[in-house]
């Protein structure tokens, strides 16, 4: 063979299939060898199977530009947009690139999961504003500085990137999710919105806003860095500073806080207790085993605070912070 | 080599054994290292909630010391790792954020230039120190034993504050220092999940799940132990295991979680009683009944 020709690369894909009507419906891998090209996509690559190699391959796409939302799935175990992951940045010759339908969501085919779940929790926040007083005449008007912060969280295109490697999600179907709180939190940080109180109050409850593990998950894996956990976080305080604080999250917070102002340092057993709530007999006493085993061990920490030399230094910070954010 | 030294609150409460070990292995590597005494608590994320700020403030100012000293910051806790690294990254890439936090370190004499970096134990030893190296202090050959890396998730997310593009190693460090032992890594898809301490107060069914999960899935895939080089998950993984597995699994799974110093610490001749094992909730007597007696020592 003449030395000018190039020889083709050629990718090889692991691909999770699954045919409900099949006699016996069951997940499987198949495995694809496909020649490439080296500015391919994931999504170049699938297509290309689907088209030249197995037309019964099924996957969802559309837009092949990071817009419409379509394509989230795994790629070697991660979430992704496989249309705005280039091949070669999960793959290199020789090597199986793996690649299942995005999780957390019943699949419906190959490496298309029902998206019904995702929905249901988008309308349960309510992701439409609710203007409170008199109707304007023409359009509700916000100044551009009240609205920039929002920039980010409406970047989301809701392919479901983040659900599919929620954490919490995988233990807990009920907790509405990274997605869902991140149109929420749109909603409540939006200048125009009259319901901010009742949606906080909402989402204070169970599988809202405390359920979050804070794993960072979904800020990982978001192709548009709309980073839902960091929205958590702000709506969290913003439920407290609204007054919602008889949570165990909300003790939780304020308990670490209100430990570092102290001594500077974290007092484990105090926020072991604080969070549970001090009057919460039966949580402090489902706690007790663990403590007392803690204890046998010589491993309980002293519920007096472990003060650093210079906490007074650091309690001067932080007052000086909480004047300032007033 | 020598650090400036931040253990994090959970080594210098709930698992003293991790500072324990910590320090023995330390010596043992000709590792120097200087306690920052006057740092305070990174605030785990947990601070951040309430006030971001004042969360970076504390952690420049725990930056800061270690300038001072002239030394890096070595620390023994992912959750400490991760919300140290996303401090540091928010002042780096913004002078004015940072030339304001300085001003409320001012009263100190504390000023941070942005030169001091913060690093796990984990990392200092894969890129600084030498998987070779270590390995010239390990009398104890673990193979034949098999453990399951636990990373905790603030050591390898969000990938951008931790410099996973400079440096690809810290990807699969955990993976590497293991297999440097002799021991066989765990291959399992838990290794970067979460642990589900910071809900363990919030939603305890879910939390326990998690670790009932993680540490079920390791076990049967033959895993003798589980390394953590993150505190918090080994306060959950091990503190709640056997709960969560009589609620989950309805038998015990038994598998011992090691801090990643006490398996370091087998592996350099240490007794299991010098590495605190006889201070874990999970009984670690079947491991260490598996490690054979130091050659030589």
């Amino acid at each position: 063979m003449p030395a000018t020709v190039p020889t083709k690369l050629k990718a090889n894909l692991r691909v999770q299939r699954f045919d409900p009507e099949s006699e016996r419906p069951e997940t499987f891998y198949q495995d694809y060898e496909v020649e490439v090209e080296d500015w391919f996509t994931v999504l170049d690559a699938l297509i290309k199977i689907r088209e030249e190699i197995d037309g019964t391959l099924s996957l969802r796409c559309a837009c092949r530009a990071s817009i419409c939302g379509s394509c989230a799935m795994r790629v070697n175990g991660q979430a992704k947009l496989v249309c705005k992951t280039k091949l070669d940045s999960v793959w290199s010759p020789g090597e199986t690139v793996i690649i299942d339908p995005p999780g957390n969501m019943p699949v419906i085919t190959d490496l298309v999961a029902d998206f019904k779940p995702f929905w249901d929790k988008i309308r349960q926040v309510q992701p439409y504003l609710q203007p409170t007083g008199p109707e304007p005449v023409a359009e509700y008007l916000a100044p551009n500085e009240d609205m920039v912060h929002l920039a980010g969280v409406m970047n989301c295109i809701m392919c479901g990137a983040c659900v599919s490697d929620c954490t919490v999600l995988e233990v807990d179907d009920r907790f509405i999710g990274p997605a869902a709180l991140a149109k929420a939190y749109r909603f409540v940080a939006d200048p125009r919105d009259g319901k901010k109180k009742e949606r906080l109050e909402a989402l204070n409850g169970d599988t809202g806003i405390w359920d979050c593990t804070r794993c960072m998950q979904c800020v990982e894996v978001c192709p548009k860095d709309v980073a839902p956990m960091e929205r958590i976080m702000v709506m969290r305080d913003q439920a407290i500073e609204e007054g919602f604080s008889g949570t165990v999250g909300a003790r939780h917070t304020e308990s670490v806080y209100n430990s570092v102002k102290r001594s500077g340092r974290l007092n484990e057993t105090r926020l072991a207790i604080e969070s549970v709530g001090v009057m919460n007999i039966p949580g402090q006493l489902a706690m007790a085993p663990v403590g007392v085993r803690a204890l046998l061990k010589g491993k309980m920490p002293s519920p007096i605070d472990h003060k650093i030399p210079s906490k007074d230094a650091v309690k001067k910070i932080v007052e000086k912070s909480e004047e300032t954010s007033k | 080599m020598k650090y400036a030294f931040w253990p994090g609150c959970v080594a210098l409460g709930g698992t003293p054994e991790l500072y324990q070990s910590t320090k023995l292995v330390l010596g043992k590597l000709g590792i120097e290292v200087e306690e920052l005494t006057n740092a305070t608590c990174t605030g785990a994320g947990v601070l951040q909630e309430k006030n971001r700020k004042l969360g970076d403030t504390l952690n420049v100012r725990t930056f800061a010391q270690a300038e001072q000293m002239g030394l890096p910051i070595m620390t023994i806790c992912s959750t400490c790792q991760g919300t140290m690294a996303q401090a540091q990254l928010a002042v780096i890439k913004d002078d004015g954020y940072l030339a304001d936090i300085n001003k409320d370190l001012a009263a100190e004499g504390l000023e941070y230039h942005g030169e001091t970096v913060t690093k796990h134990l984990l990392w200092i030893l894969v890129e600084e120190y030498g998987l070779e190296n270590l390995k010239k202090h390990f009398v104890r050959d673990l193979s034949g034993l098999k453990f399951a890396p636990f990373y905790g998730c603030y050591l390898i997310r969000p990938s951008d504050a931790l410099g996973f593009a400079e440096v690809p190693e810290r990807e699969t460090s955990l993976e590497r220092v293991i297999e440097s032992t002799g021991a066989e890594v765990v291959d399992f898809k838990g290794a970067r999940a979460c642990c589900g301490l910071p809900i363990l107060f919030i939603n305890q069914n879910n939390s326990l799940k998690m670790v009932a999960t993680h540490t079920g899935t390791a076990k049967d895939l033959g895993a003798d132990a589980m390394v953590t080089p993150c505190p918090l998950c080994h306060l959950n993984l091990d503190g709640y295991q056997g709960k969560a597995a009589k609620k989950n699994r309805g038998s015990a799974v038994d598998l011992p979680i090691l801090h990643l110093p006490q398996m370091l610490g087998l592996a350099m001749g240490f007794t299991p009683k010098e590495l605190g094992m006889n201070k874990h909730m999970v009984s670690t007597s079947r491991l260490q009944e598996q490690v054979v007696s130091p050659a030589g020592v």
